[in-house]
């Protein structure tokens, strides 16, 4: 595809979109999937078609619409009015949405089309869920069908490589993603720039681009809705990153749990090799670049860096003492660059807005938005987009809606078994890294889960603690035997069968296994433990067994470390 | 020992699904990095992983055997044993067991006497948990046969089960 091709292409599709007055999106993420939004979508075709509206009003399916608690969803735009220049608020959010759709209501919908909407259904565009958010990774989700490379390049798709290739060298890219202050959004939040940077002056010839989307966190629905929503906006980060870098080949390195994302992204692939935006010569330039799938086996550890390097050379998923790190010697001992799906899909915006627009988002240390998956106990379930700073409280009782009635907030736990759980006194803080990593917590791949006054939270803390002991890879023995350990002692503070004795060498066990594990696995898994002890300890100490020398805890102290 | 090395293993049976497993390892050149991914095929096309077939992956891909056990050990999501003519999915991700995914699951374990992992012993039903499904939003959710079901409770899951349990 020339430059002038893709313009044509993407004028042409939003000329086709604009002859529509109307445009129902019907959510066909997962979410919405399983309650059947397929039949939704059918049942509305079939309506418009006999109420012969086919001529002014399209129905397509589109990536994730945020709120999953009330799916199935449909969204009402209006193209013809939003091509003359007449869109209404921010770019992202819906004009008009329908909650729980079902296809009986699709004939009240489109017959609704000109006049008031159907208000038993109607869920307000205007709600703080709304209103609060602010988006960029997911500014086309709900908007484009994630199975048409055209409506991706319609708004605005492939433009930034189209930018990379012909107008910025490779320093130049380094330096706007260094400039845009985006950090890793896969929990670490090293920066972006930096490793771009680290790789694009490694030595060597052959150099790779892996794409992590290994979302094994429990709770965490991030990745998987960017890749189900818009998937070539990921592909397109991934070539920009390939560019700066000087790699030829990136992977994306994929559960195999998310069937609906492995297929949308094998089917984007396809689309951008078919177009020839990835593969040999992009654009008429000498750039070269292609991406190949990875399918994951269901390991957690292989989120860390080198544990999903060993997977995508067929071997078991086992990490590997670093230094040296990947971006020097990664996958086959190439230097390798490995991102997650949201800082990939955060590149297209940043090259097509400019690095200062990105920074003038968020906080001093923390730029641009975070994706969160809120889910819990929490009115609102579902995928947000928030900026960098908004605090806790915002997040979970404006957006989130609160906890549901009749129930009070305990305790909301972010970034999954690596992550802690935060107490109400604790809400009012911003969200960044270092805000979270300073109570315990981690900002996490964006995992958010709220849990009200019926969770016990020495249970929470074994639910983790048994994640993180069957996760465990085996490698090292702080991590494998310490996990079993540690999960061993709060199965009998659970039970009300140990002693002071007990916590004490939990955590005796949790500094241990944190200082001395091998990779990000072992390190943070004592976290959840370790949060609630420094904000609930009281729940612990109300389940001890009151005098020394209770039933079960003799061989207790006979463990103490040799 | 080039000639050892190049000749190709004949499938373990005429089935014709070892084709497909075949083309997997073809496709990658028959190295050994494709061993996760032919694995992939040989349970996506039988169901389960068995002796035979990490025998034939093996000789496939000229991997010890012992290397290509490890590996469909390791991962939780390759399957040794044959799958129950039915399954039943729970999901025991953070959102799901915070709305009570844990007495589920033992609702179901009570009833049919096997832990997540197992099949009942007439083949009928396979009781599994899964890490996370990513129907957060729908918890505490439950896979029946590849379908995500949302809000489930005891009630609902027994029902599911016995009318599997229930059929000839």
């Amino acid at each position: 595809m020339t430059p002038e091709e893709l313009e044509n292409v993407a004028s042409e599709q939003k000329q086709t979109q604009a002859k529509y007055r109307y445009s129902l999106n019907v959510c066909m993420a997962a979410g919405c999937l399983s309650q059947k939004s397929d039949q939704v979508k059918e049942a509305l075709e079939k309506e418009v078609e006999r109420q012969g509206r086919q001529h002014e009003c399209a129905v397509k399916g589109v990536g994730c619409l945020g709120l999953c608690a009330a799916g199935p969803l449909v969204a009402v735009e209006q193209p013809a009015a939003d091509a003359a220049g007449a869109a209404v608020g921010e770019r992202g959010m819906p004009r008009l949405l329908y909650k729980a759709v079902t296809a009986a209501d699709a004939a009240d919908i489109v017959a609704a089309l000109d006049g008031p909407p159907v208000q038993r259904i109607q869920y307000p565009t205007s709600a703080p869920f709304f209103i609060r958010q602010k988006k960029i990774v997911l500014e086309n989700s709900g908007f484009i069908d994630p199975e048409r490379l055209e409506e991706y390049l319609a708004a605005g798709g492939y433009e930034s490589l189209l930018k990379v290739l012909t107008q910025m060298t490779p320093q130049e890219v380094v330096a706007e993603i260094s400039q845009s202050g985006l950090r890793g959004r896969g929990g670490g939040g090293f920066p972006t720039g930096l490793k771009w940077g680290t790789v694009a002056k490694a030595r060597g010839g052959q150099k790779y681009v892996i794409c992590n989307a290994d979302e094994g966190d429990p709770g965490a629905f991030m990745d998987r809705s960017v890749l189900e929503s818009d998937p070539h906006r990921v592909l397109e980060g991934m070539a920009i990153a390939g560019y700066a870098v000087g790699a030829s080949t990136g992977y994306i390195y994929v559960r195999a749990e998310y069937p609906l994302a492995v297929k949308r992204l094998k089917a984007a692939i396809r689309q951008a090799e078919r177009a020839g935006l990835l593969g040999a010569n992009i654009f008429g330039t000498t750039f070269s670049f292609g991406i190949e799938i990875r399918l994951g086996a269901g390991a957690f550890v292989c989120g860390e860096e080198t544990a999903l390097i060993a997977s995508i050379e067929g071997r078991r998923g086992q990490p590997r003492p670093r230094p040296p790190y990947p971006a020097e010697y990664g996958l086959w001992g190439c230097p390798t660059l490995i991102n997650n799906v949201e800082t990939f899909a955060n590149v297209p915006p940043i090259i097509r807005n400019g690095a200062g627009w990105f920074a003038s988002i968020g906080t001093e240390k923390s730029k641009g938005t975070k994706v969160f998956a809120l889910a819990g106990k929490v009115v609102n379930t579902g995928l947000i987009e928030v900026p960098m700073g908004m605090t806790l409280r915002q997040i979970i009782f404006e957006i989130g809606g609160g906890t549901p009635p009749g129930t009070k907030f305990k305790a909301v736990q972010t970034g999954g078994p690596s992550g802690g759980c935060i107490p109400e006194e604790h809400l009012d803080v911003p969200v960044d890294y270092e805000s979270l990593a300073a109570l315990g917590s981690i900002m996490g791949s964006g995992g958010m889960i709220v849990m009200d006054d019926t969770s016990d939270m020495v249970d929470v803390a074994k639910f983790f603690m048994d994640f993180c002991m069957t996760e465990s890879c085996g490698k090292c023995t702080p991590c494998r035997a310490g996990t079993a350990q540690m999960y061993e002692l709060l199965d009998r503070i659970g039970k009300g069968r140990a002693t002071a004795a007990d916590l004490a060498l939990l955590e005796d066990l949790c500094d241990m296994v944190k200082h001395t594990s091998l990779c990000g696995l072992g390190m943070t898994a004592p976290n959840p433990v370790l949060s609630t002890l420094r904000y609930f300890r009281h729940e612990y100490e109300r389940k001890l067994v009151k005098e020394e020398g209770g039933n079960g805890s003799s061989h207790a102290k006979a463990e103490v470390r040799g | 020992m080039t000639a050892l090395l190049t000749k190709k293993p004949s499938p373990p049976s005429a089935d014709k699904r070892w084709k497909l497993v075949e083309a997997t390892a073809r496709r990658h050149g028959y190295s050994g990095h494709a061993l996760i991914e032919t694995l992939h095929t040989v349970q996506e096309s039988f169901g389960y992983l068995d002796g035979t077939s990490l025998r034939y992956v093996a000789a496939l891909l000229r991997q010890p055997l012992s290397k290509v056990y490890g590996v469909a050990t390791f991962y939780h999501f390759f399957s040794l044993k044959p799958p129950g003519a039915h399954t039943c999915v729970v999901c025991m991700g953070t959102a799901c067991y915070i709305k009570g995914a844990g007495s589920l699951l033992e609702s179901a374990e009570k009833k049919y006497g096997i832990k997540p992992g197992q099949t009942t012993p007439d083949g009928k039903i396979s009781l599994l948990t899964a890490r996370c499904v990513g129907s957060c939003g729908l918890a505490p959710a439950v896979v029946f046969d590849g379908e995500v079901a949302g809000k489930v409770d005891s009630a609902e899951l027994l029902k599911r089960l016995d009318q599997w349990e229930n059929q000839p």
